[in-house]
């Protein structure tokens, strides 16, 4: 199963590929990570999914609290919190076949940040499921993207609490 | 002013400006480091060039690996960070196998490589290597220092990491041009935060309350002690709680010594090449106390029928082994002294002695017969070497250092531990090679104790060139080959289970007295069981290095033996006509 986990990390050189090589050493699967800066200076925020046994939460984020440069982890597993992703989706269009897509967009509330007379781009913000049901809903009629781009899910938890310790 | 260290030696005082090579002695003297054990070259050199400036003893190695096993060895032996320094490049990835032997044991030891200069770093300059990148899963934590400004809080940070926490290697990686750079030194300043993990956990009155009640209601209970209880010091802990609620103890094998071999409650080694009444007590057990261990494969056989009527108290530093292999009841996080210390007041007296006395109905024949009571048939055994170096040196202050196969079970089996840190041993990763090295660290740690390398004809031949080592340094080291003429550990998998299909395990070797006579070292030959005490004496009157050739019989086996993927209780047992029984309790 999924498990999804906020880190904050030393903003320092390696730090990402320490990461990355406990988790590869503990043959465990990254499905996504994603890293940038936060309300910290020096420090990174990573949000990282992945792909193991249900019971492996534990070790992974006691397994992370080891690395030197690893502050905290957050197992976010079962918590109420806000999981979005952004995703980027480029799609050949010229001017007769634009008004169906762009119809399409409205209702999943993509945003056009480029156009073209051949082609435009789609920015659209949301949950994992709700990009997959956009992408379905395009397959479903007739449109191919050119390119997608996703950047993974990004999590915070509800409420006061920032993450724990 | 000039600032005292810890062992009393006077540091450049603050504010002075010296080289990063300086800076690295210096740094170690302040860390209390009296010896190093490493190898020059080219960008190492700026720091060999200052060497003699500073009052550190360096032990020069044939090989990388021996400089990382010897600082292993000097840290299990001590308790102190070892100290290993070789260049870039080929230098750097012969310590590999020594930082995952470390890592592995969980020792806190600190290695220094050269690295090329900052300029060419990454264009795969003469003996560049991503050094950093190589021992990254093999160290606690690893730094890559290109400024000379780093290079005294890196190091005392790596002092901190090693022996913090759970210990294990961290590697310091020093370009040559921060070594030739001049900044001012102040070791003072250099200190690092306090080590923390961000998992530790709290031991709170509930978990306290839960696992005593789980003690309460035990009836079997057995505890798993640990190479924990070493590190923590839990000795006397350990022996409070297995006296007051009358609990056998099953060690694992880097767990020997933390408890005397002859207290009646231990019951000696578990696991595959236990003992089967430790290994029966394991599996009738109705709970686990597992004490600074973490379930290793080797010591739980198939995890689908481990110990299946047990509920489990994990006792352990760090988080992550929690519930890793064997899923635990309870756990207390923590330092294992401390948390004993908090669970003891009140653990209750426990009078009924029905389960120690089962247990000890289960040893049944298999401990009767004491080896040295066998008629003596001609044929040299291993036991019987162990037995023997056991009966010499039990009055002493011993150190054993084995290497890794059947002498090193033999050796488990058969000498008698009565004190932490009296048997030095790569458990984890099972490094071949280990032995001698590692004995040179523990000798060069603690000179006032009598330290024995116990080794196998293969495992020696890994480093023997460090008998070049001993001759140099004029140690007082006693090595006993094992000399069975094969790879014997995996001789005895093939005959168990590859049909005696001896592949590549028969190994011939040079004349070990000679090659020990070659590099200046006393030897002696022995082949017969009367021979083998008067060899031993003769070791341990010898000042200096002595090699002995024990020839032991070729094919005998380790038994009892749990094969993989077969319950704890499946053990194939000694045959019914033993070639040699187990030693009777001493």
């Amino acid at each position: 199963m999924y498990h999804t986990f906020i880190a904050l990390v030393d903003d320092k050189p390696g730090v990402l590929n320490r990461v990355v090589s406990l988790l590869r050493r503990l043959n465990y699967n990254v499905v996504s990570l994603t890293a940038g800066p936060c309300e910290r200076p020096s420090v990174t925020r990573m949000t990282i999914v992945a792909d193991a046994s249900p019971d492996a939460a534990h070790r992974i984020r006691a397994s992370m609290c080891k690395l030197r440069n690893v502050l905290r982890v957050d197992s976010i597993d079962g918590h109420a919190c806000v999981t979005l992703e952004l995703a980027l989706i480029k799609i050949a269009a010229d001017a007769t076949s634009r008004e169906r897509l762009l119809e399409l967009a409205r209702v999943f509330r993509a945003d056009v940040i480029d156009l073209n007379p051949d082609a435009l781009t789609l920015q659209i913000t949301a949950a994992e499921n709700k990009i997959e049901a956009f992408l379905k809903a395009l397959r479903a009629h007739g449109i191919e993207a050119l390119e997608i781009l996703r950047s993974g899910p990004l999590a915070m938890r509800f409420g006061h609490e920032p993450v724990t310790s | 002013m000039k600032k005292a260290t810890s062992n009393n030696i006077k540091l450049p005082s603050a504010g002075t400006r010296l080289s990063g090579a300086e800076i690295i002695w210096a740094t170690l003297v302040g860390e209390g480091v009296r010896d190093v054990f490493g190898y020059p070259g080219g960008a190492i050199l700026p720091a060999y060039d200052a060497l003699r400036k500073f009052p550190v003893r360096h032990i020069l190695v044939r090989h990388e690996q021996g400089a990382t096993h010897m600082a292993d060895g000097y840290a299990r032996a001590s308790g102190r960070a070892g100290v290993a320094i070789a260049t870039s490049g080929p230098g750097a990835t012969n310590m590999v196998t020594g930082l995952a032997t470390a890592m592995l044991d969980s020792i806190p030891i600190v290695c220094i490589t050269g690295q090329v200069s900052s300029k060419v770093l990454g264009t795969d300059a003469f003996q560049e290597v991503d050094t950093t990148g190589i021992t990254l899963p093999i160290t606690k934590h690893n730094y890559l220092v290109t400024k000379v400004e780093d290079i005294a809080p890196s190091l005392r940070e790596a002092f901190a990491i090693a022996q913090g926490g759970r210990p294990g290697p961290v590697l310091v990686d020093i370009t040559k041009d921060a070594q030739q750079s001049l900044a001012v030194f102040d070791f003072l300043a250099a200190a690092p935060p306090p080590y923390r993990s961000c998992a530790t956990s709290q031991v709170t009155d509930e978990l306290i309350r839960d696992a005593v009640e789980m003690l309460s209601q035990a009836r079997r209970p057995v505890i798993l002690a640990g190479h924990g209880i070493i590190r923590s010091g839990a000795t006397v802990e350990v022996l409070e709680l297995a006296e007051r609620a009358r609990i056998p103890i099953a060690c694992t094998l880097l767990g020997l010594g933390s408890v005397p071999a002859s207290h009646p409650l231990n019951l000696g080694m578990m696991g595959m090449h236990g003992e089967s009444w430790v290994n029966e007590a394991i599996q009738q057990a109705d709970l686990l106390l597992a004490l600074g261990m973490r379930f290793d494969d080797r010591v739980t056989g198939a995890l689908a029928t481990y110990a299946p009527q047990a509920r489990k108290i994990h006792i352990e530093l760090d988080p992550a082994e929690i519930s890793k292999n064997v899923k635990v009841d309870v756990a207390l996080i923590g330092d294992l002294r401390a948390v004993l210390r908090a669970l003891l007041p009140a653990v209750h007296q426990r009078d009924d002695p029905a389960w120690v006395d089962r247990v000890k109905a289960l040893k049944g024949t298999a401990a009767v017969r004491d080896i040295q009571n066998l008629p003596d048939t001609g044929h040299l055994y291993a036991a019987h070497v162990m037995h023997d170096l056991w009966r010499q040196t039990r009055d002493g202050d011993a150190v054993i250092v084995t290497d890794v196969g059947q002498h090193q079970m033999w050796e488990a089996q058969y000498y008698k531990h009565e004190h932490p840190r009296s048997l030095l041993t790569s458990g984890g990763l099972g490094t071949m090679g280990f032995a001698l090295p590692a004995a040179i660290g523990a000798k060069v740690a603690c000179p006032e104790k009598e330290v024995w390398v116990v080794a196998g004809d293969g495992g020696f031949q890994m480093t023997s060139p460090e008998l070049a080592t001993v001759m140099q340094e004029r140690l007082d080291l006693n090595i006993a080959i094992i000399n069975n003429g094969y790879l014997g550990m995996v001789r005895q998998w093939q005959e168990f289970f590859y049909e005696k299909n001896y592949a590549a395990t028969p190994l011939l070797s040079p004349n070990f007295v000679r090659l020990a006579q070659a590099y200046g070292l006393e030897a002696k030959s022995v082949r017969k069981r009367t021979e083998v005490i008067p060899a031993i004496r003769a070791a341990q009157q010898h000042k200096g290095g002595f090699v002995i050739d024990f020839q032991v019989e070729q094919e005998d086996s380790v038994y009892p033996m749990v094969p993989t993927g077969a319950a704890l209780h499946e053990m194939i047992r000694r045959p019914d006509n033993p070639l040699v029984e187990t030693a009777m309790d001493p």
